[in-house]
């Protein structure tokens, strides 16, 4: 891209001194076209589209927030709420409020909807942004390959403590995930409908909450939530290319993705 | 008594000074200073009016003219009081993130929120669009010989609807808040079960006003280029500013629509209970998303295109030189509007839609570049042998060619999803963004006023104030949103009143200190103006050419007669004015004079204006009889209008040629002034060619501009 | 300055009356521009009654289950009839110049253009009451009330201006300003035949018959 601008910053300065009015420039007010350069400014933007699109093209497929990152994911259930989001183990069986924890080297299969207004997800420093939208299902995969703790947000402007909402990803040895799990596990306070419930109206969580165990499939309860007639119709479209089609149409009321995917079938 | 039947939900309360008195802070007190100002403003304008007597000639030559050229001033007028308005609030948001760091700041997040939001829709809706708008209003008709344009009733009737807009803006300083959804206002935040109150209702009404009168003025303009060329004015002949109107009049027509269906939709969710885009029952919000981008795009390059417009006129009138590569421009222009409507996915790649669709969007962003890098470098090379005056305008190119491409570079990242994933969101995209608008469309309107001033009023803008404002402008811009890159790269989300991280500081700082220099190089080009109008008897240049101009316009005095041009000229080049200045051809008498048609003035628009202000205003708190009356008083007026016949008047031949031989028997006798004179007070309008100061004698007045039939 | 016999697409004047001929040019160019951006406006309330159609539905009742299709035909045949009325009106205009017969095929077009309006808001009574459908009711009813009553409030729109028309061709006669009026509202006329052919092929008969 330096190729386009590079010229621009050498090339202004020189022309502005030798045709500044009184410079050494030679006047010619009528000169107004000249094919090689025309060829020159259109050429060369032209080459660097293509070689910039091919690239593009690649980078993107590969960077597909939907394409899976190996065999056997862990999958998490993410329901963005004002202003916290909640995550759902469904192979652990636990749940958290504002503490993503995972396990290092394991690929990682997100799946979020909202039970709000629409949220942007992101943890920066190991996966980008996808919007959680209700009623809807998007995906995200990714592969934590360092331990430790990082910060995640929502960045879509939703409210009051928008600028708060922000939780900790705890990345863990595979041997301390299962160790954090079987802690979690042993908290006892279990989330049900009407614990979520409870989630619903606005609020900002300071220190993340864990449940020791939840209610199976209330990630699907919340998406029915917003689309009941959706979620029975088409019950057979589990093929994620279908899914996640047409322009803006991401999962596409999203039919009971979770049915497929319960622990013992990811095992 | 039922006081709501009349005043629908207004209560007390409703007024931003109860929020003082009930809750007070810094943040309530802030606003209540902004509606104090406002209230004031509007009393210090009123009372001003009523001691000088200005009442009947604002009425009389103002608001009731359909004159384009009057209407454009309004629109400029409308755009710099409404970026007073905005730029300080955006000083107010960066002072407010540099102070949150170990505190909340002095603003509430609410506060916050409305700031942001009307920031945002002020800067778009009510000064970027009447801004060009009134540019293109003004110099289009002059530019392509027309007398006006095709429309001049509807014309004043798109001015009064943005106005009703802008006013209705201004009111939700005062009464009510303001929406917390941002310019863009994605529901199903918006919706009424997240955004109960009136906030997103003024935003609806105000972006729907000017959204139906920016429709109206595509439409009118774009007939005005098609059907009012005068004689020899082929498609190609035209100057670029106003193959620029052209397309972007096009954008205008097909791109406004999509946004009144979106707000409509919005306001249907909200008033009704529709389903369009709420949570649950059928709604889907990612339609809005594509909605308002399908506006929304399109709608940055309605902006950004009579900008380039103006630069190309600057470059070529201040290297004193042919614009290289016309034809090649006129393309780009037409490719960058074309492909305007592929792009707009960009703005939500992270919807969750396929990597085939997000990669497609991406090339057809990167492929915008394309055109866009040649126009640059079609300005570079007008430059070529060239006699360049770093004059104000020309100050401004300069910057431009520097920043925009730049910033051009951070869209051409921004166009890779990959990358969008990780900056979507972040100040990173918002210095991108301000970085194509300030340096692009701002600055080109700034470069545009000091331009045309002289022709609109007859006397030039202060050149050492002007120059003062580009170096507070230029600097301040780059120190406003260079950090802000930065910034988004280290995470920090757009829309944030408060963040933690101490690591920031000094970044916002910066940022803080380049708003403080924008605000200087405002201050400074309002003191330009009014410096200028103070010392008008030594800044005059009646005769028309302070610049030595290349276009039509620079052909007729300044400011110009209401008929714009005595007798329709007959063109046979590009550049027309200069070659006719080359030949020796300038300034003859035409050979007859004939009656001229003008239009009568009405106070059809204005009433349209208040009563569509007052619809709204009705609309945004429920009050259902005004919404009532004023609906049937707009349609009566409209129809009331139809039933006039005696619409125009009638200038005598006469009268048309005393005033036009009295101009050209001045400009025949005044001695040309050369281009190191041109800021000294020996320019009065009448240049001497570069390059030609040799053969220009005094004019000879033999005709040489046929009358047409 | 040699004139062409057409100026723009549509009815022309050229022959019967020349000086409204060459005045209609500009005119009637800005009416085919703003019909233009009209029906941009129709085609994004068609995209997204497209959308809302399919996955709009929520617990509402589908297409199938709340249109008429018969009562649809009649709609159809009614406002085709009144264009067919109104180019009648056209045809007196431009060659008997008798504003006698240009009220009259108005009246026609008027009468039939109403009762258009008039089954219209029948057919959304009776999906009310009967079918439980209002506008509320889901995303795809929302939709289809949005994109059919903005055709309807056109048509009302054009039932208005063309009251007012027949005014002032008593009052002020066929002179150019109203002959061009007639013009635009003739087109503006059409082009809902055009929009409302539309809706009756994708939101009635695809709706029916899927």
């Amino acid at each position: 891209m330096l190729i386009v601008i590079v010229p621009m910053f050498v090339a202004l300065p020189l022309v502005l001194w030798r045709y500044r009015r009184g410079g050494k420039g030679t006047y010619r007010p009528d000169w107004e076209f000249n094919w090689g350069l025309e060829l020159l400014i259109w050429g060369v933007p032209v080459a660097l589209v293509v070689a910039l699109g091919t690239a593009l093209w690649r980078q993107t497929i590969l960077g597909d927030p939907y394409r899976a990152l190996g065999p056997d994911p862990l999958v998490v259930e993410v329901v963005s709420l004002d202003w916290k989001f909640l995550f759902l183990y469904p192979e652990q069986g636990v749940a958290t409020l504002d503490l993503l924890a995972l396990p290092e080297d394991r690929p990682v299969t997100l799946k979020l909807t909202s039970g709000t207004v629409m949220q942007s997800f992101i943890i920066p420093r190991l996966a980008g942004q996808i919007y959680a939208m209700a009623g809807m299902q998007t995906q995200l995969n990714l592969i934590a390959d360092e331990a430790g703790d990082f910060v995640g947000r929502n960045t879509q402007y939703n409210g009051l403590g928008f600028a708060t909402q922000s939780f900790t990803t705890r990345v863990l040895s595979p041997d301390d995930f299962e160790r954090w799990v079987e802690t979690t596990k042993a908290q006892g306070t279990a989330l049900d409908a009407a614990g979520y419930a409870g989630l619903l109206p606005p609020s900002v969580v300071s220190e993340p909450v864990l449940y020791g165990q939840f209610t199976p499939g209330l990630f699907d309860q919340v998406m029915a939530g917003f689309a009941p007639g959706m979620f029975h119709r088409g019950t057979n479209h589990t093929d994620m290319s279908e899914r996640h089609g047409a322009a803006g149409m991401a999962a596409a009321p999203a039919p009971h993705q979770g049915h497929d995917h319960t622990p013992e079938a990811a095992q | 008594m039922n006081w709501e039947l009349i005043f629908g939900q207004i209560k007390w309360t409703s007024f931003v000074f109860a929020g003082m008195i009930e809750n007070p802070s810094l943040s309530e007190a802030i606003a209540s200073g902004a509606g104090s100002i406002a209230v004031l403003g509007a009393l210090a304008t009123v009372v001003l009016l009523t001691v000088k007597g200005w009442w009947v000639p604002l009425w009389r030559d103002w608001l009731t003219s359909i004159d384009h050229k009057k209407v454009g001033i309004m629109y400029i007028a409308i755009a710099l009081v409404m970026f007073a308005r905005a730029v300080i609030e955006a000083a107010l948001m960066r002072a407010q993130q540099l102070s949150a760091t170990d505190s909340g700041g002095f603003l509430s997040a609410d506060h916050f929120g409305q700031l942001f939001s009307t920031h945002g829709t002020i800067m778009i809706f009510f000064v970027a669009m009447p801004f060009i708008t009134g540019l293109m209003n003004y110099v289009m008709p002059l530019q392509i010989g027309a007398r006006d344009v095709s429309f001049p009733l509807l014309n004043a009737i798109s001015l009064m609807l943005t106005m009703a807009g802008a006013i209705l803006i201004m009111v939700s300083l005062v009464v009510g808040q303001f929406s917390t959804g941002g310019w863009s206002a994605y529901p199903p935040f918006t919706g009424i079960e997240f955004s109960p109150g009136e906030g997103v209702d003024y935003w609806i009404w105000a972006v729907s006003l000017g959204s139906i009168g920016s429709t109206l003025t595509g439409l009118n303009f774009a007939v005005t280029i098609y059907k009012k060329r005068c004689p020899g004015m082929t498609l190609f002949r035209m100057p670029l500013f106003t193959w620029t109107t052209l397309c972007t009049s096009i954008l205008m027509i097909f791109a406004m629509a999509p946004l009144t269906a979106a707000t409509a939709m919005l306001a249907l969710d909200r008033y009704a209970g529709f389903h369009f885009f709420t949570n649950g029952d059928g709604g889907n919000m990612m339609n809005y998303a594509n909605l308002f981008w399908l506006f929304g795009h399109p709608e940055v390059y309605i902006l950004i295109l009579p900008a380039f417009g103006v630069w190309s006129e600057v470059v070529a009138t201040f290297s004193s030189k042919r614009i290289y590569g016309y034809t090649s421009l006129v393309y780009a222009t037409m490719c960058i509007a074309v492909l305007s409507f592929a792009v707009w996915l960009h703005h939500f790649f992270t919807m969750g839609q396929s990597a085939n669709v997000n990669a497609m969007f991406g090339i057809a962003t990167m492929v915008i570049g394309v055109p866009t890098g040649v126009k640059v470098y079609d300005w570079l090379l007008t430059m070529v042998g060239g006699r360049i005056r770093f004059t104000t305008p020309m100050l401004f190119h300069i910057n431009f060619l520097l920043t925009f491409i730049l910033g051009g570079m951070t869209g051409v990242l921004l166009a890779n999803p990959g990358i969008d994933f990780q900056v979507h969101n972040t100040l990173f995209l918002v210095a991108h963004f301000h970085n194509m608008i300030i340096p692009g469309v701002l600055f080109g309107m700034f470069a545009a006023v000091q331009f045309w001033f002289p022709k609109m009023f007859g006397f030039r803008l202060h050149e050492g104030l002007g120059r003062a404002s580009f170096w507070c402008f230029a600097p301040g811009f780059l120190l406003a949103f260079f950090p802000l890159y930065w910034l988004g790269l280290m995470g920090a989300t757009r829309r944030t009143y408060m963040w933690t991280d101490p690591d920031y500081l000094p970044w916002l700082a910066l940022a803080m200190a380049g708003a403080a220099l924008i605000l200087a190089g405002f201050a400074l080009m309002v003191a330009q103006i009014v410096v200028s109008v103070r010392q008008r008897a030594q800044l005059a240049a009646p005769l028309g050419d302070p610049w030595d101009g290349r276009a039509l316009e620079w052909s007729i005095p300044s400011p110009p007669p209401e008929w714009n041009f005595a007798v329709l000229p007959q063109v046979t080049a590009r550049d027309a004015f200069y070659e006719a200045k080359k030949a020796g051809t300038a300034y003859r008498s035409p050979a007859a004079y004939a009656d001229i048609e003008v239009p009568r003035n009405t106070a059809t628009a204005p009433l349209i204006g208040l009563f569509a202000c007052a619809w709204a205003f009705g609309l945004v708190w429920h009050i259902w009889w005004l919404v009532v009356v004023s609906f049937v008083l707009i349609w009566a007026v409209v129809i009331a209008r139809s039933f006039q016949t005696d619409t125009e008047e009638t200038v005598p031949a006469a009268t048309v040629k005393a005033a036009n031989e009295a101009f050209l028997a001045a400009a025949r006798a005044t001695p040309g002034v050369s281009r190191e004179r041109e800021m000294t007070s020996d320019n009065r309008g009448r240049a001497l060619p570069e390059g030609l100061e040799g053969r220009a004698g005094p004019a000879s007045p033999g005709a040489a501009v046929e009358v047409l039939p | 300055m040699s004139l062409s016999e057409r100026l723009h697409p549509g009815l022309n004047l050229a022959g019967t009356d020349p000086e409204s001929h060459v005045a209609a040019e500009e005119v009637l160019f800005g009416f085919w521009i703003f019909l233009m951006s009209d029906l941009v406006l129709f085609a994004v309330l068609f995209a997204t009654y497209a959308a809302m159609s399919v996955q709009g539905i929520a617990e509402g009742p589908g297409p199938a289950q709340v249109f008429d299709l018969t009562a649809a035909f009649l709609e159809t045949l009614l406002l085709l009839l009144s264009s067919f009325a109104f180019g009648f009106a056209m045809l007196e205009m431009k060659y008997r110049e008798s504003r006698r017969g240009v009220l009259a095929w108005l009246l026609v077009t008027g009468v039939l253009g109403a009762a258009f309006v008039g089954m219209e808001l029948h057919d959304y009574y009776v999906m009310i009451t009967q079918h439980a459908a209002p506008p509320q009711a889901s995303g795809f009813l929302s939709a289809y009330y949005l994109l059919t009553g903005t055709h309807a409030l056109h048509v009302s729109s054009g039932l208005v201006w063309m009251a007012i028309m027949a005014i002032q061709v008593t009052v002020i006669g066929l002179n150019t300003p109203v002959k061009l009026r007639l013009m635009r509202l003739a087109l503006f006329w059409h082009m809902l035949d055009v929009v409302w052919i539309g809706i009756f092929t994708f939101v009635y008969l695809f709706g029916v018959a899927s």
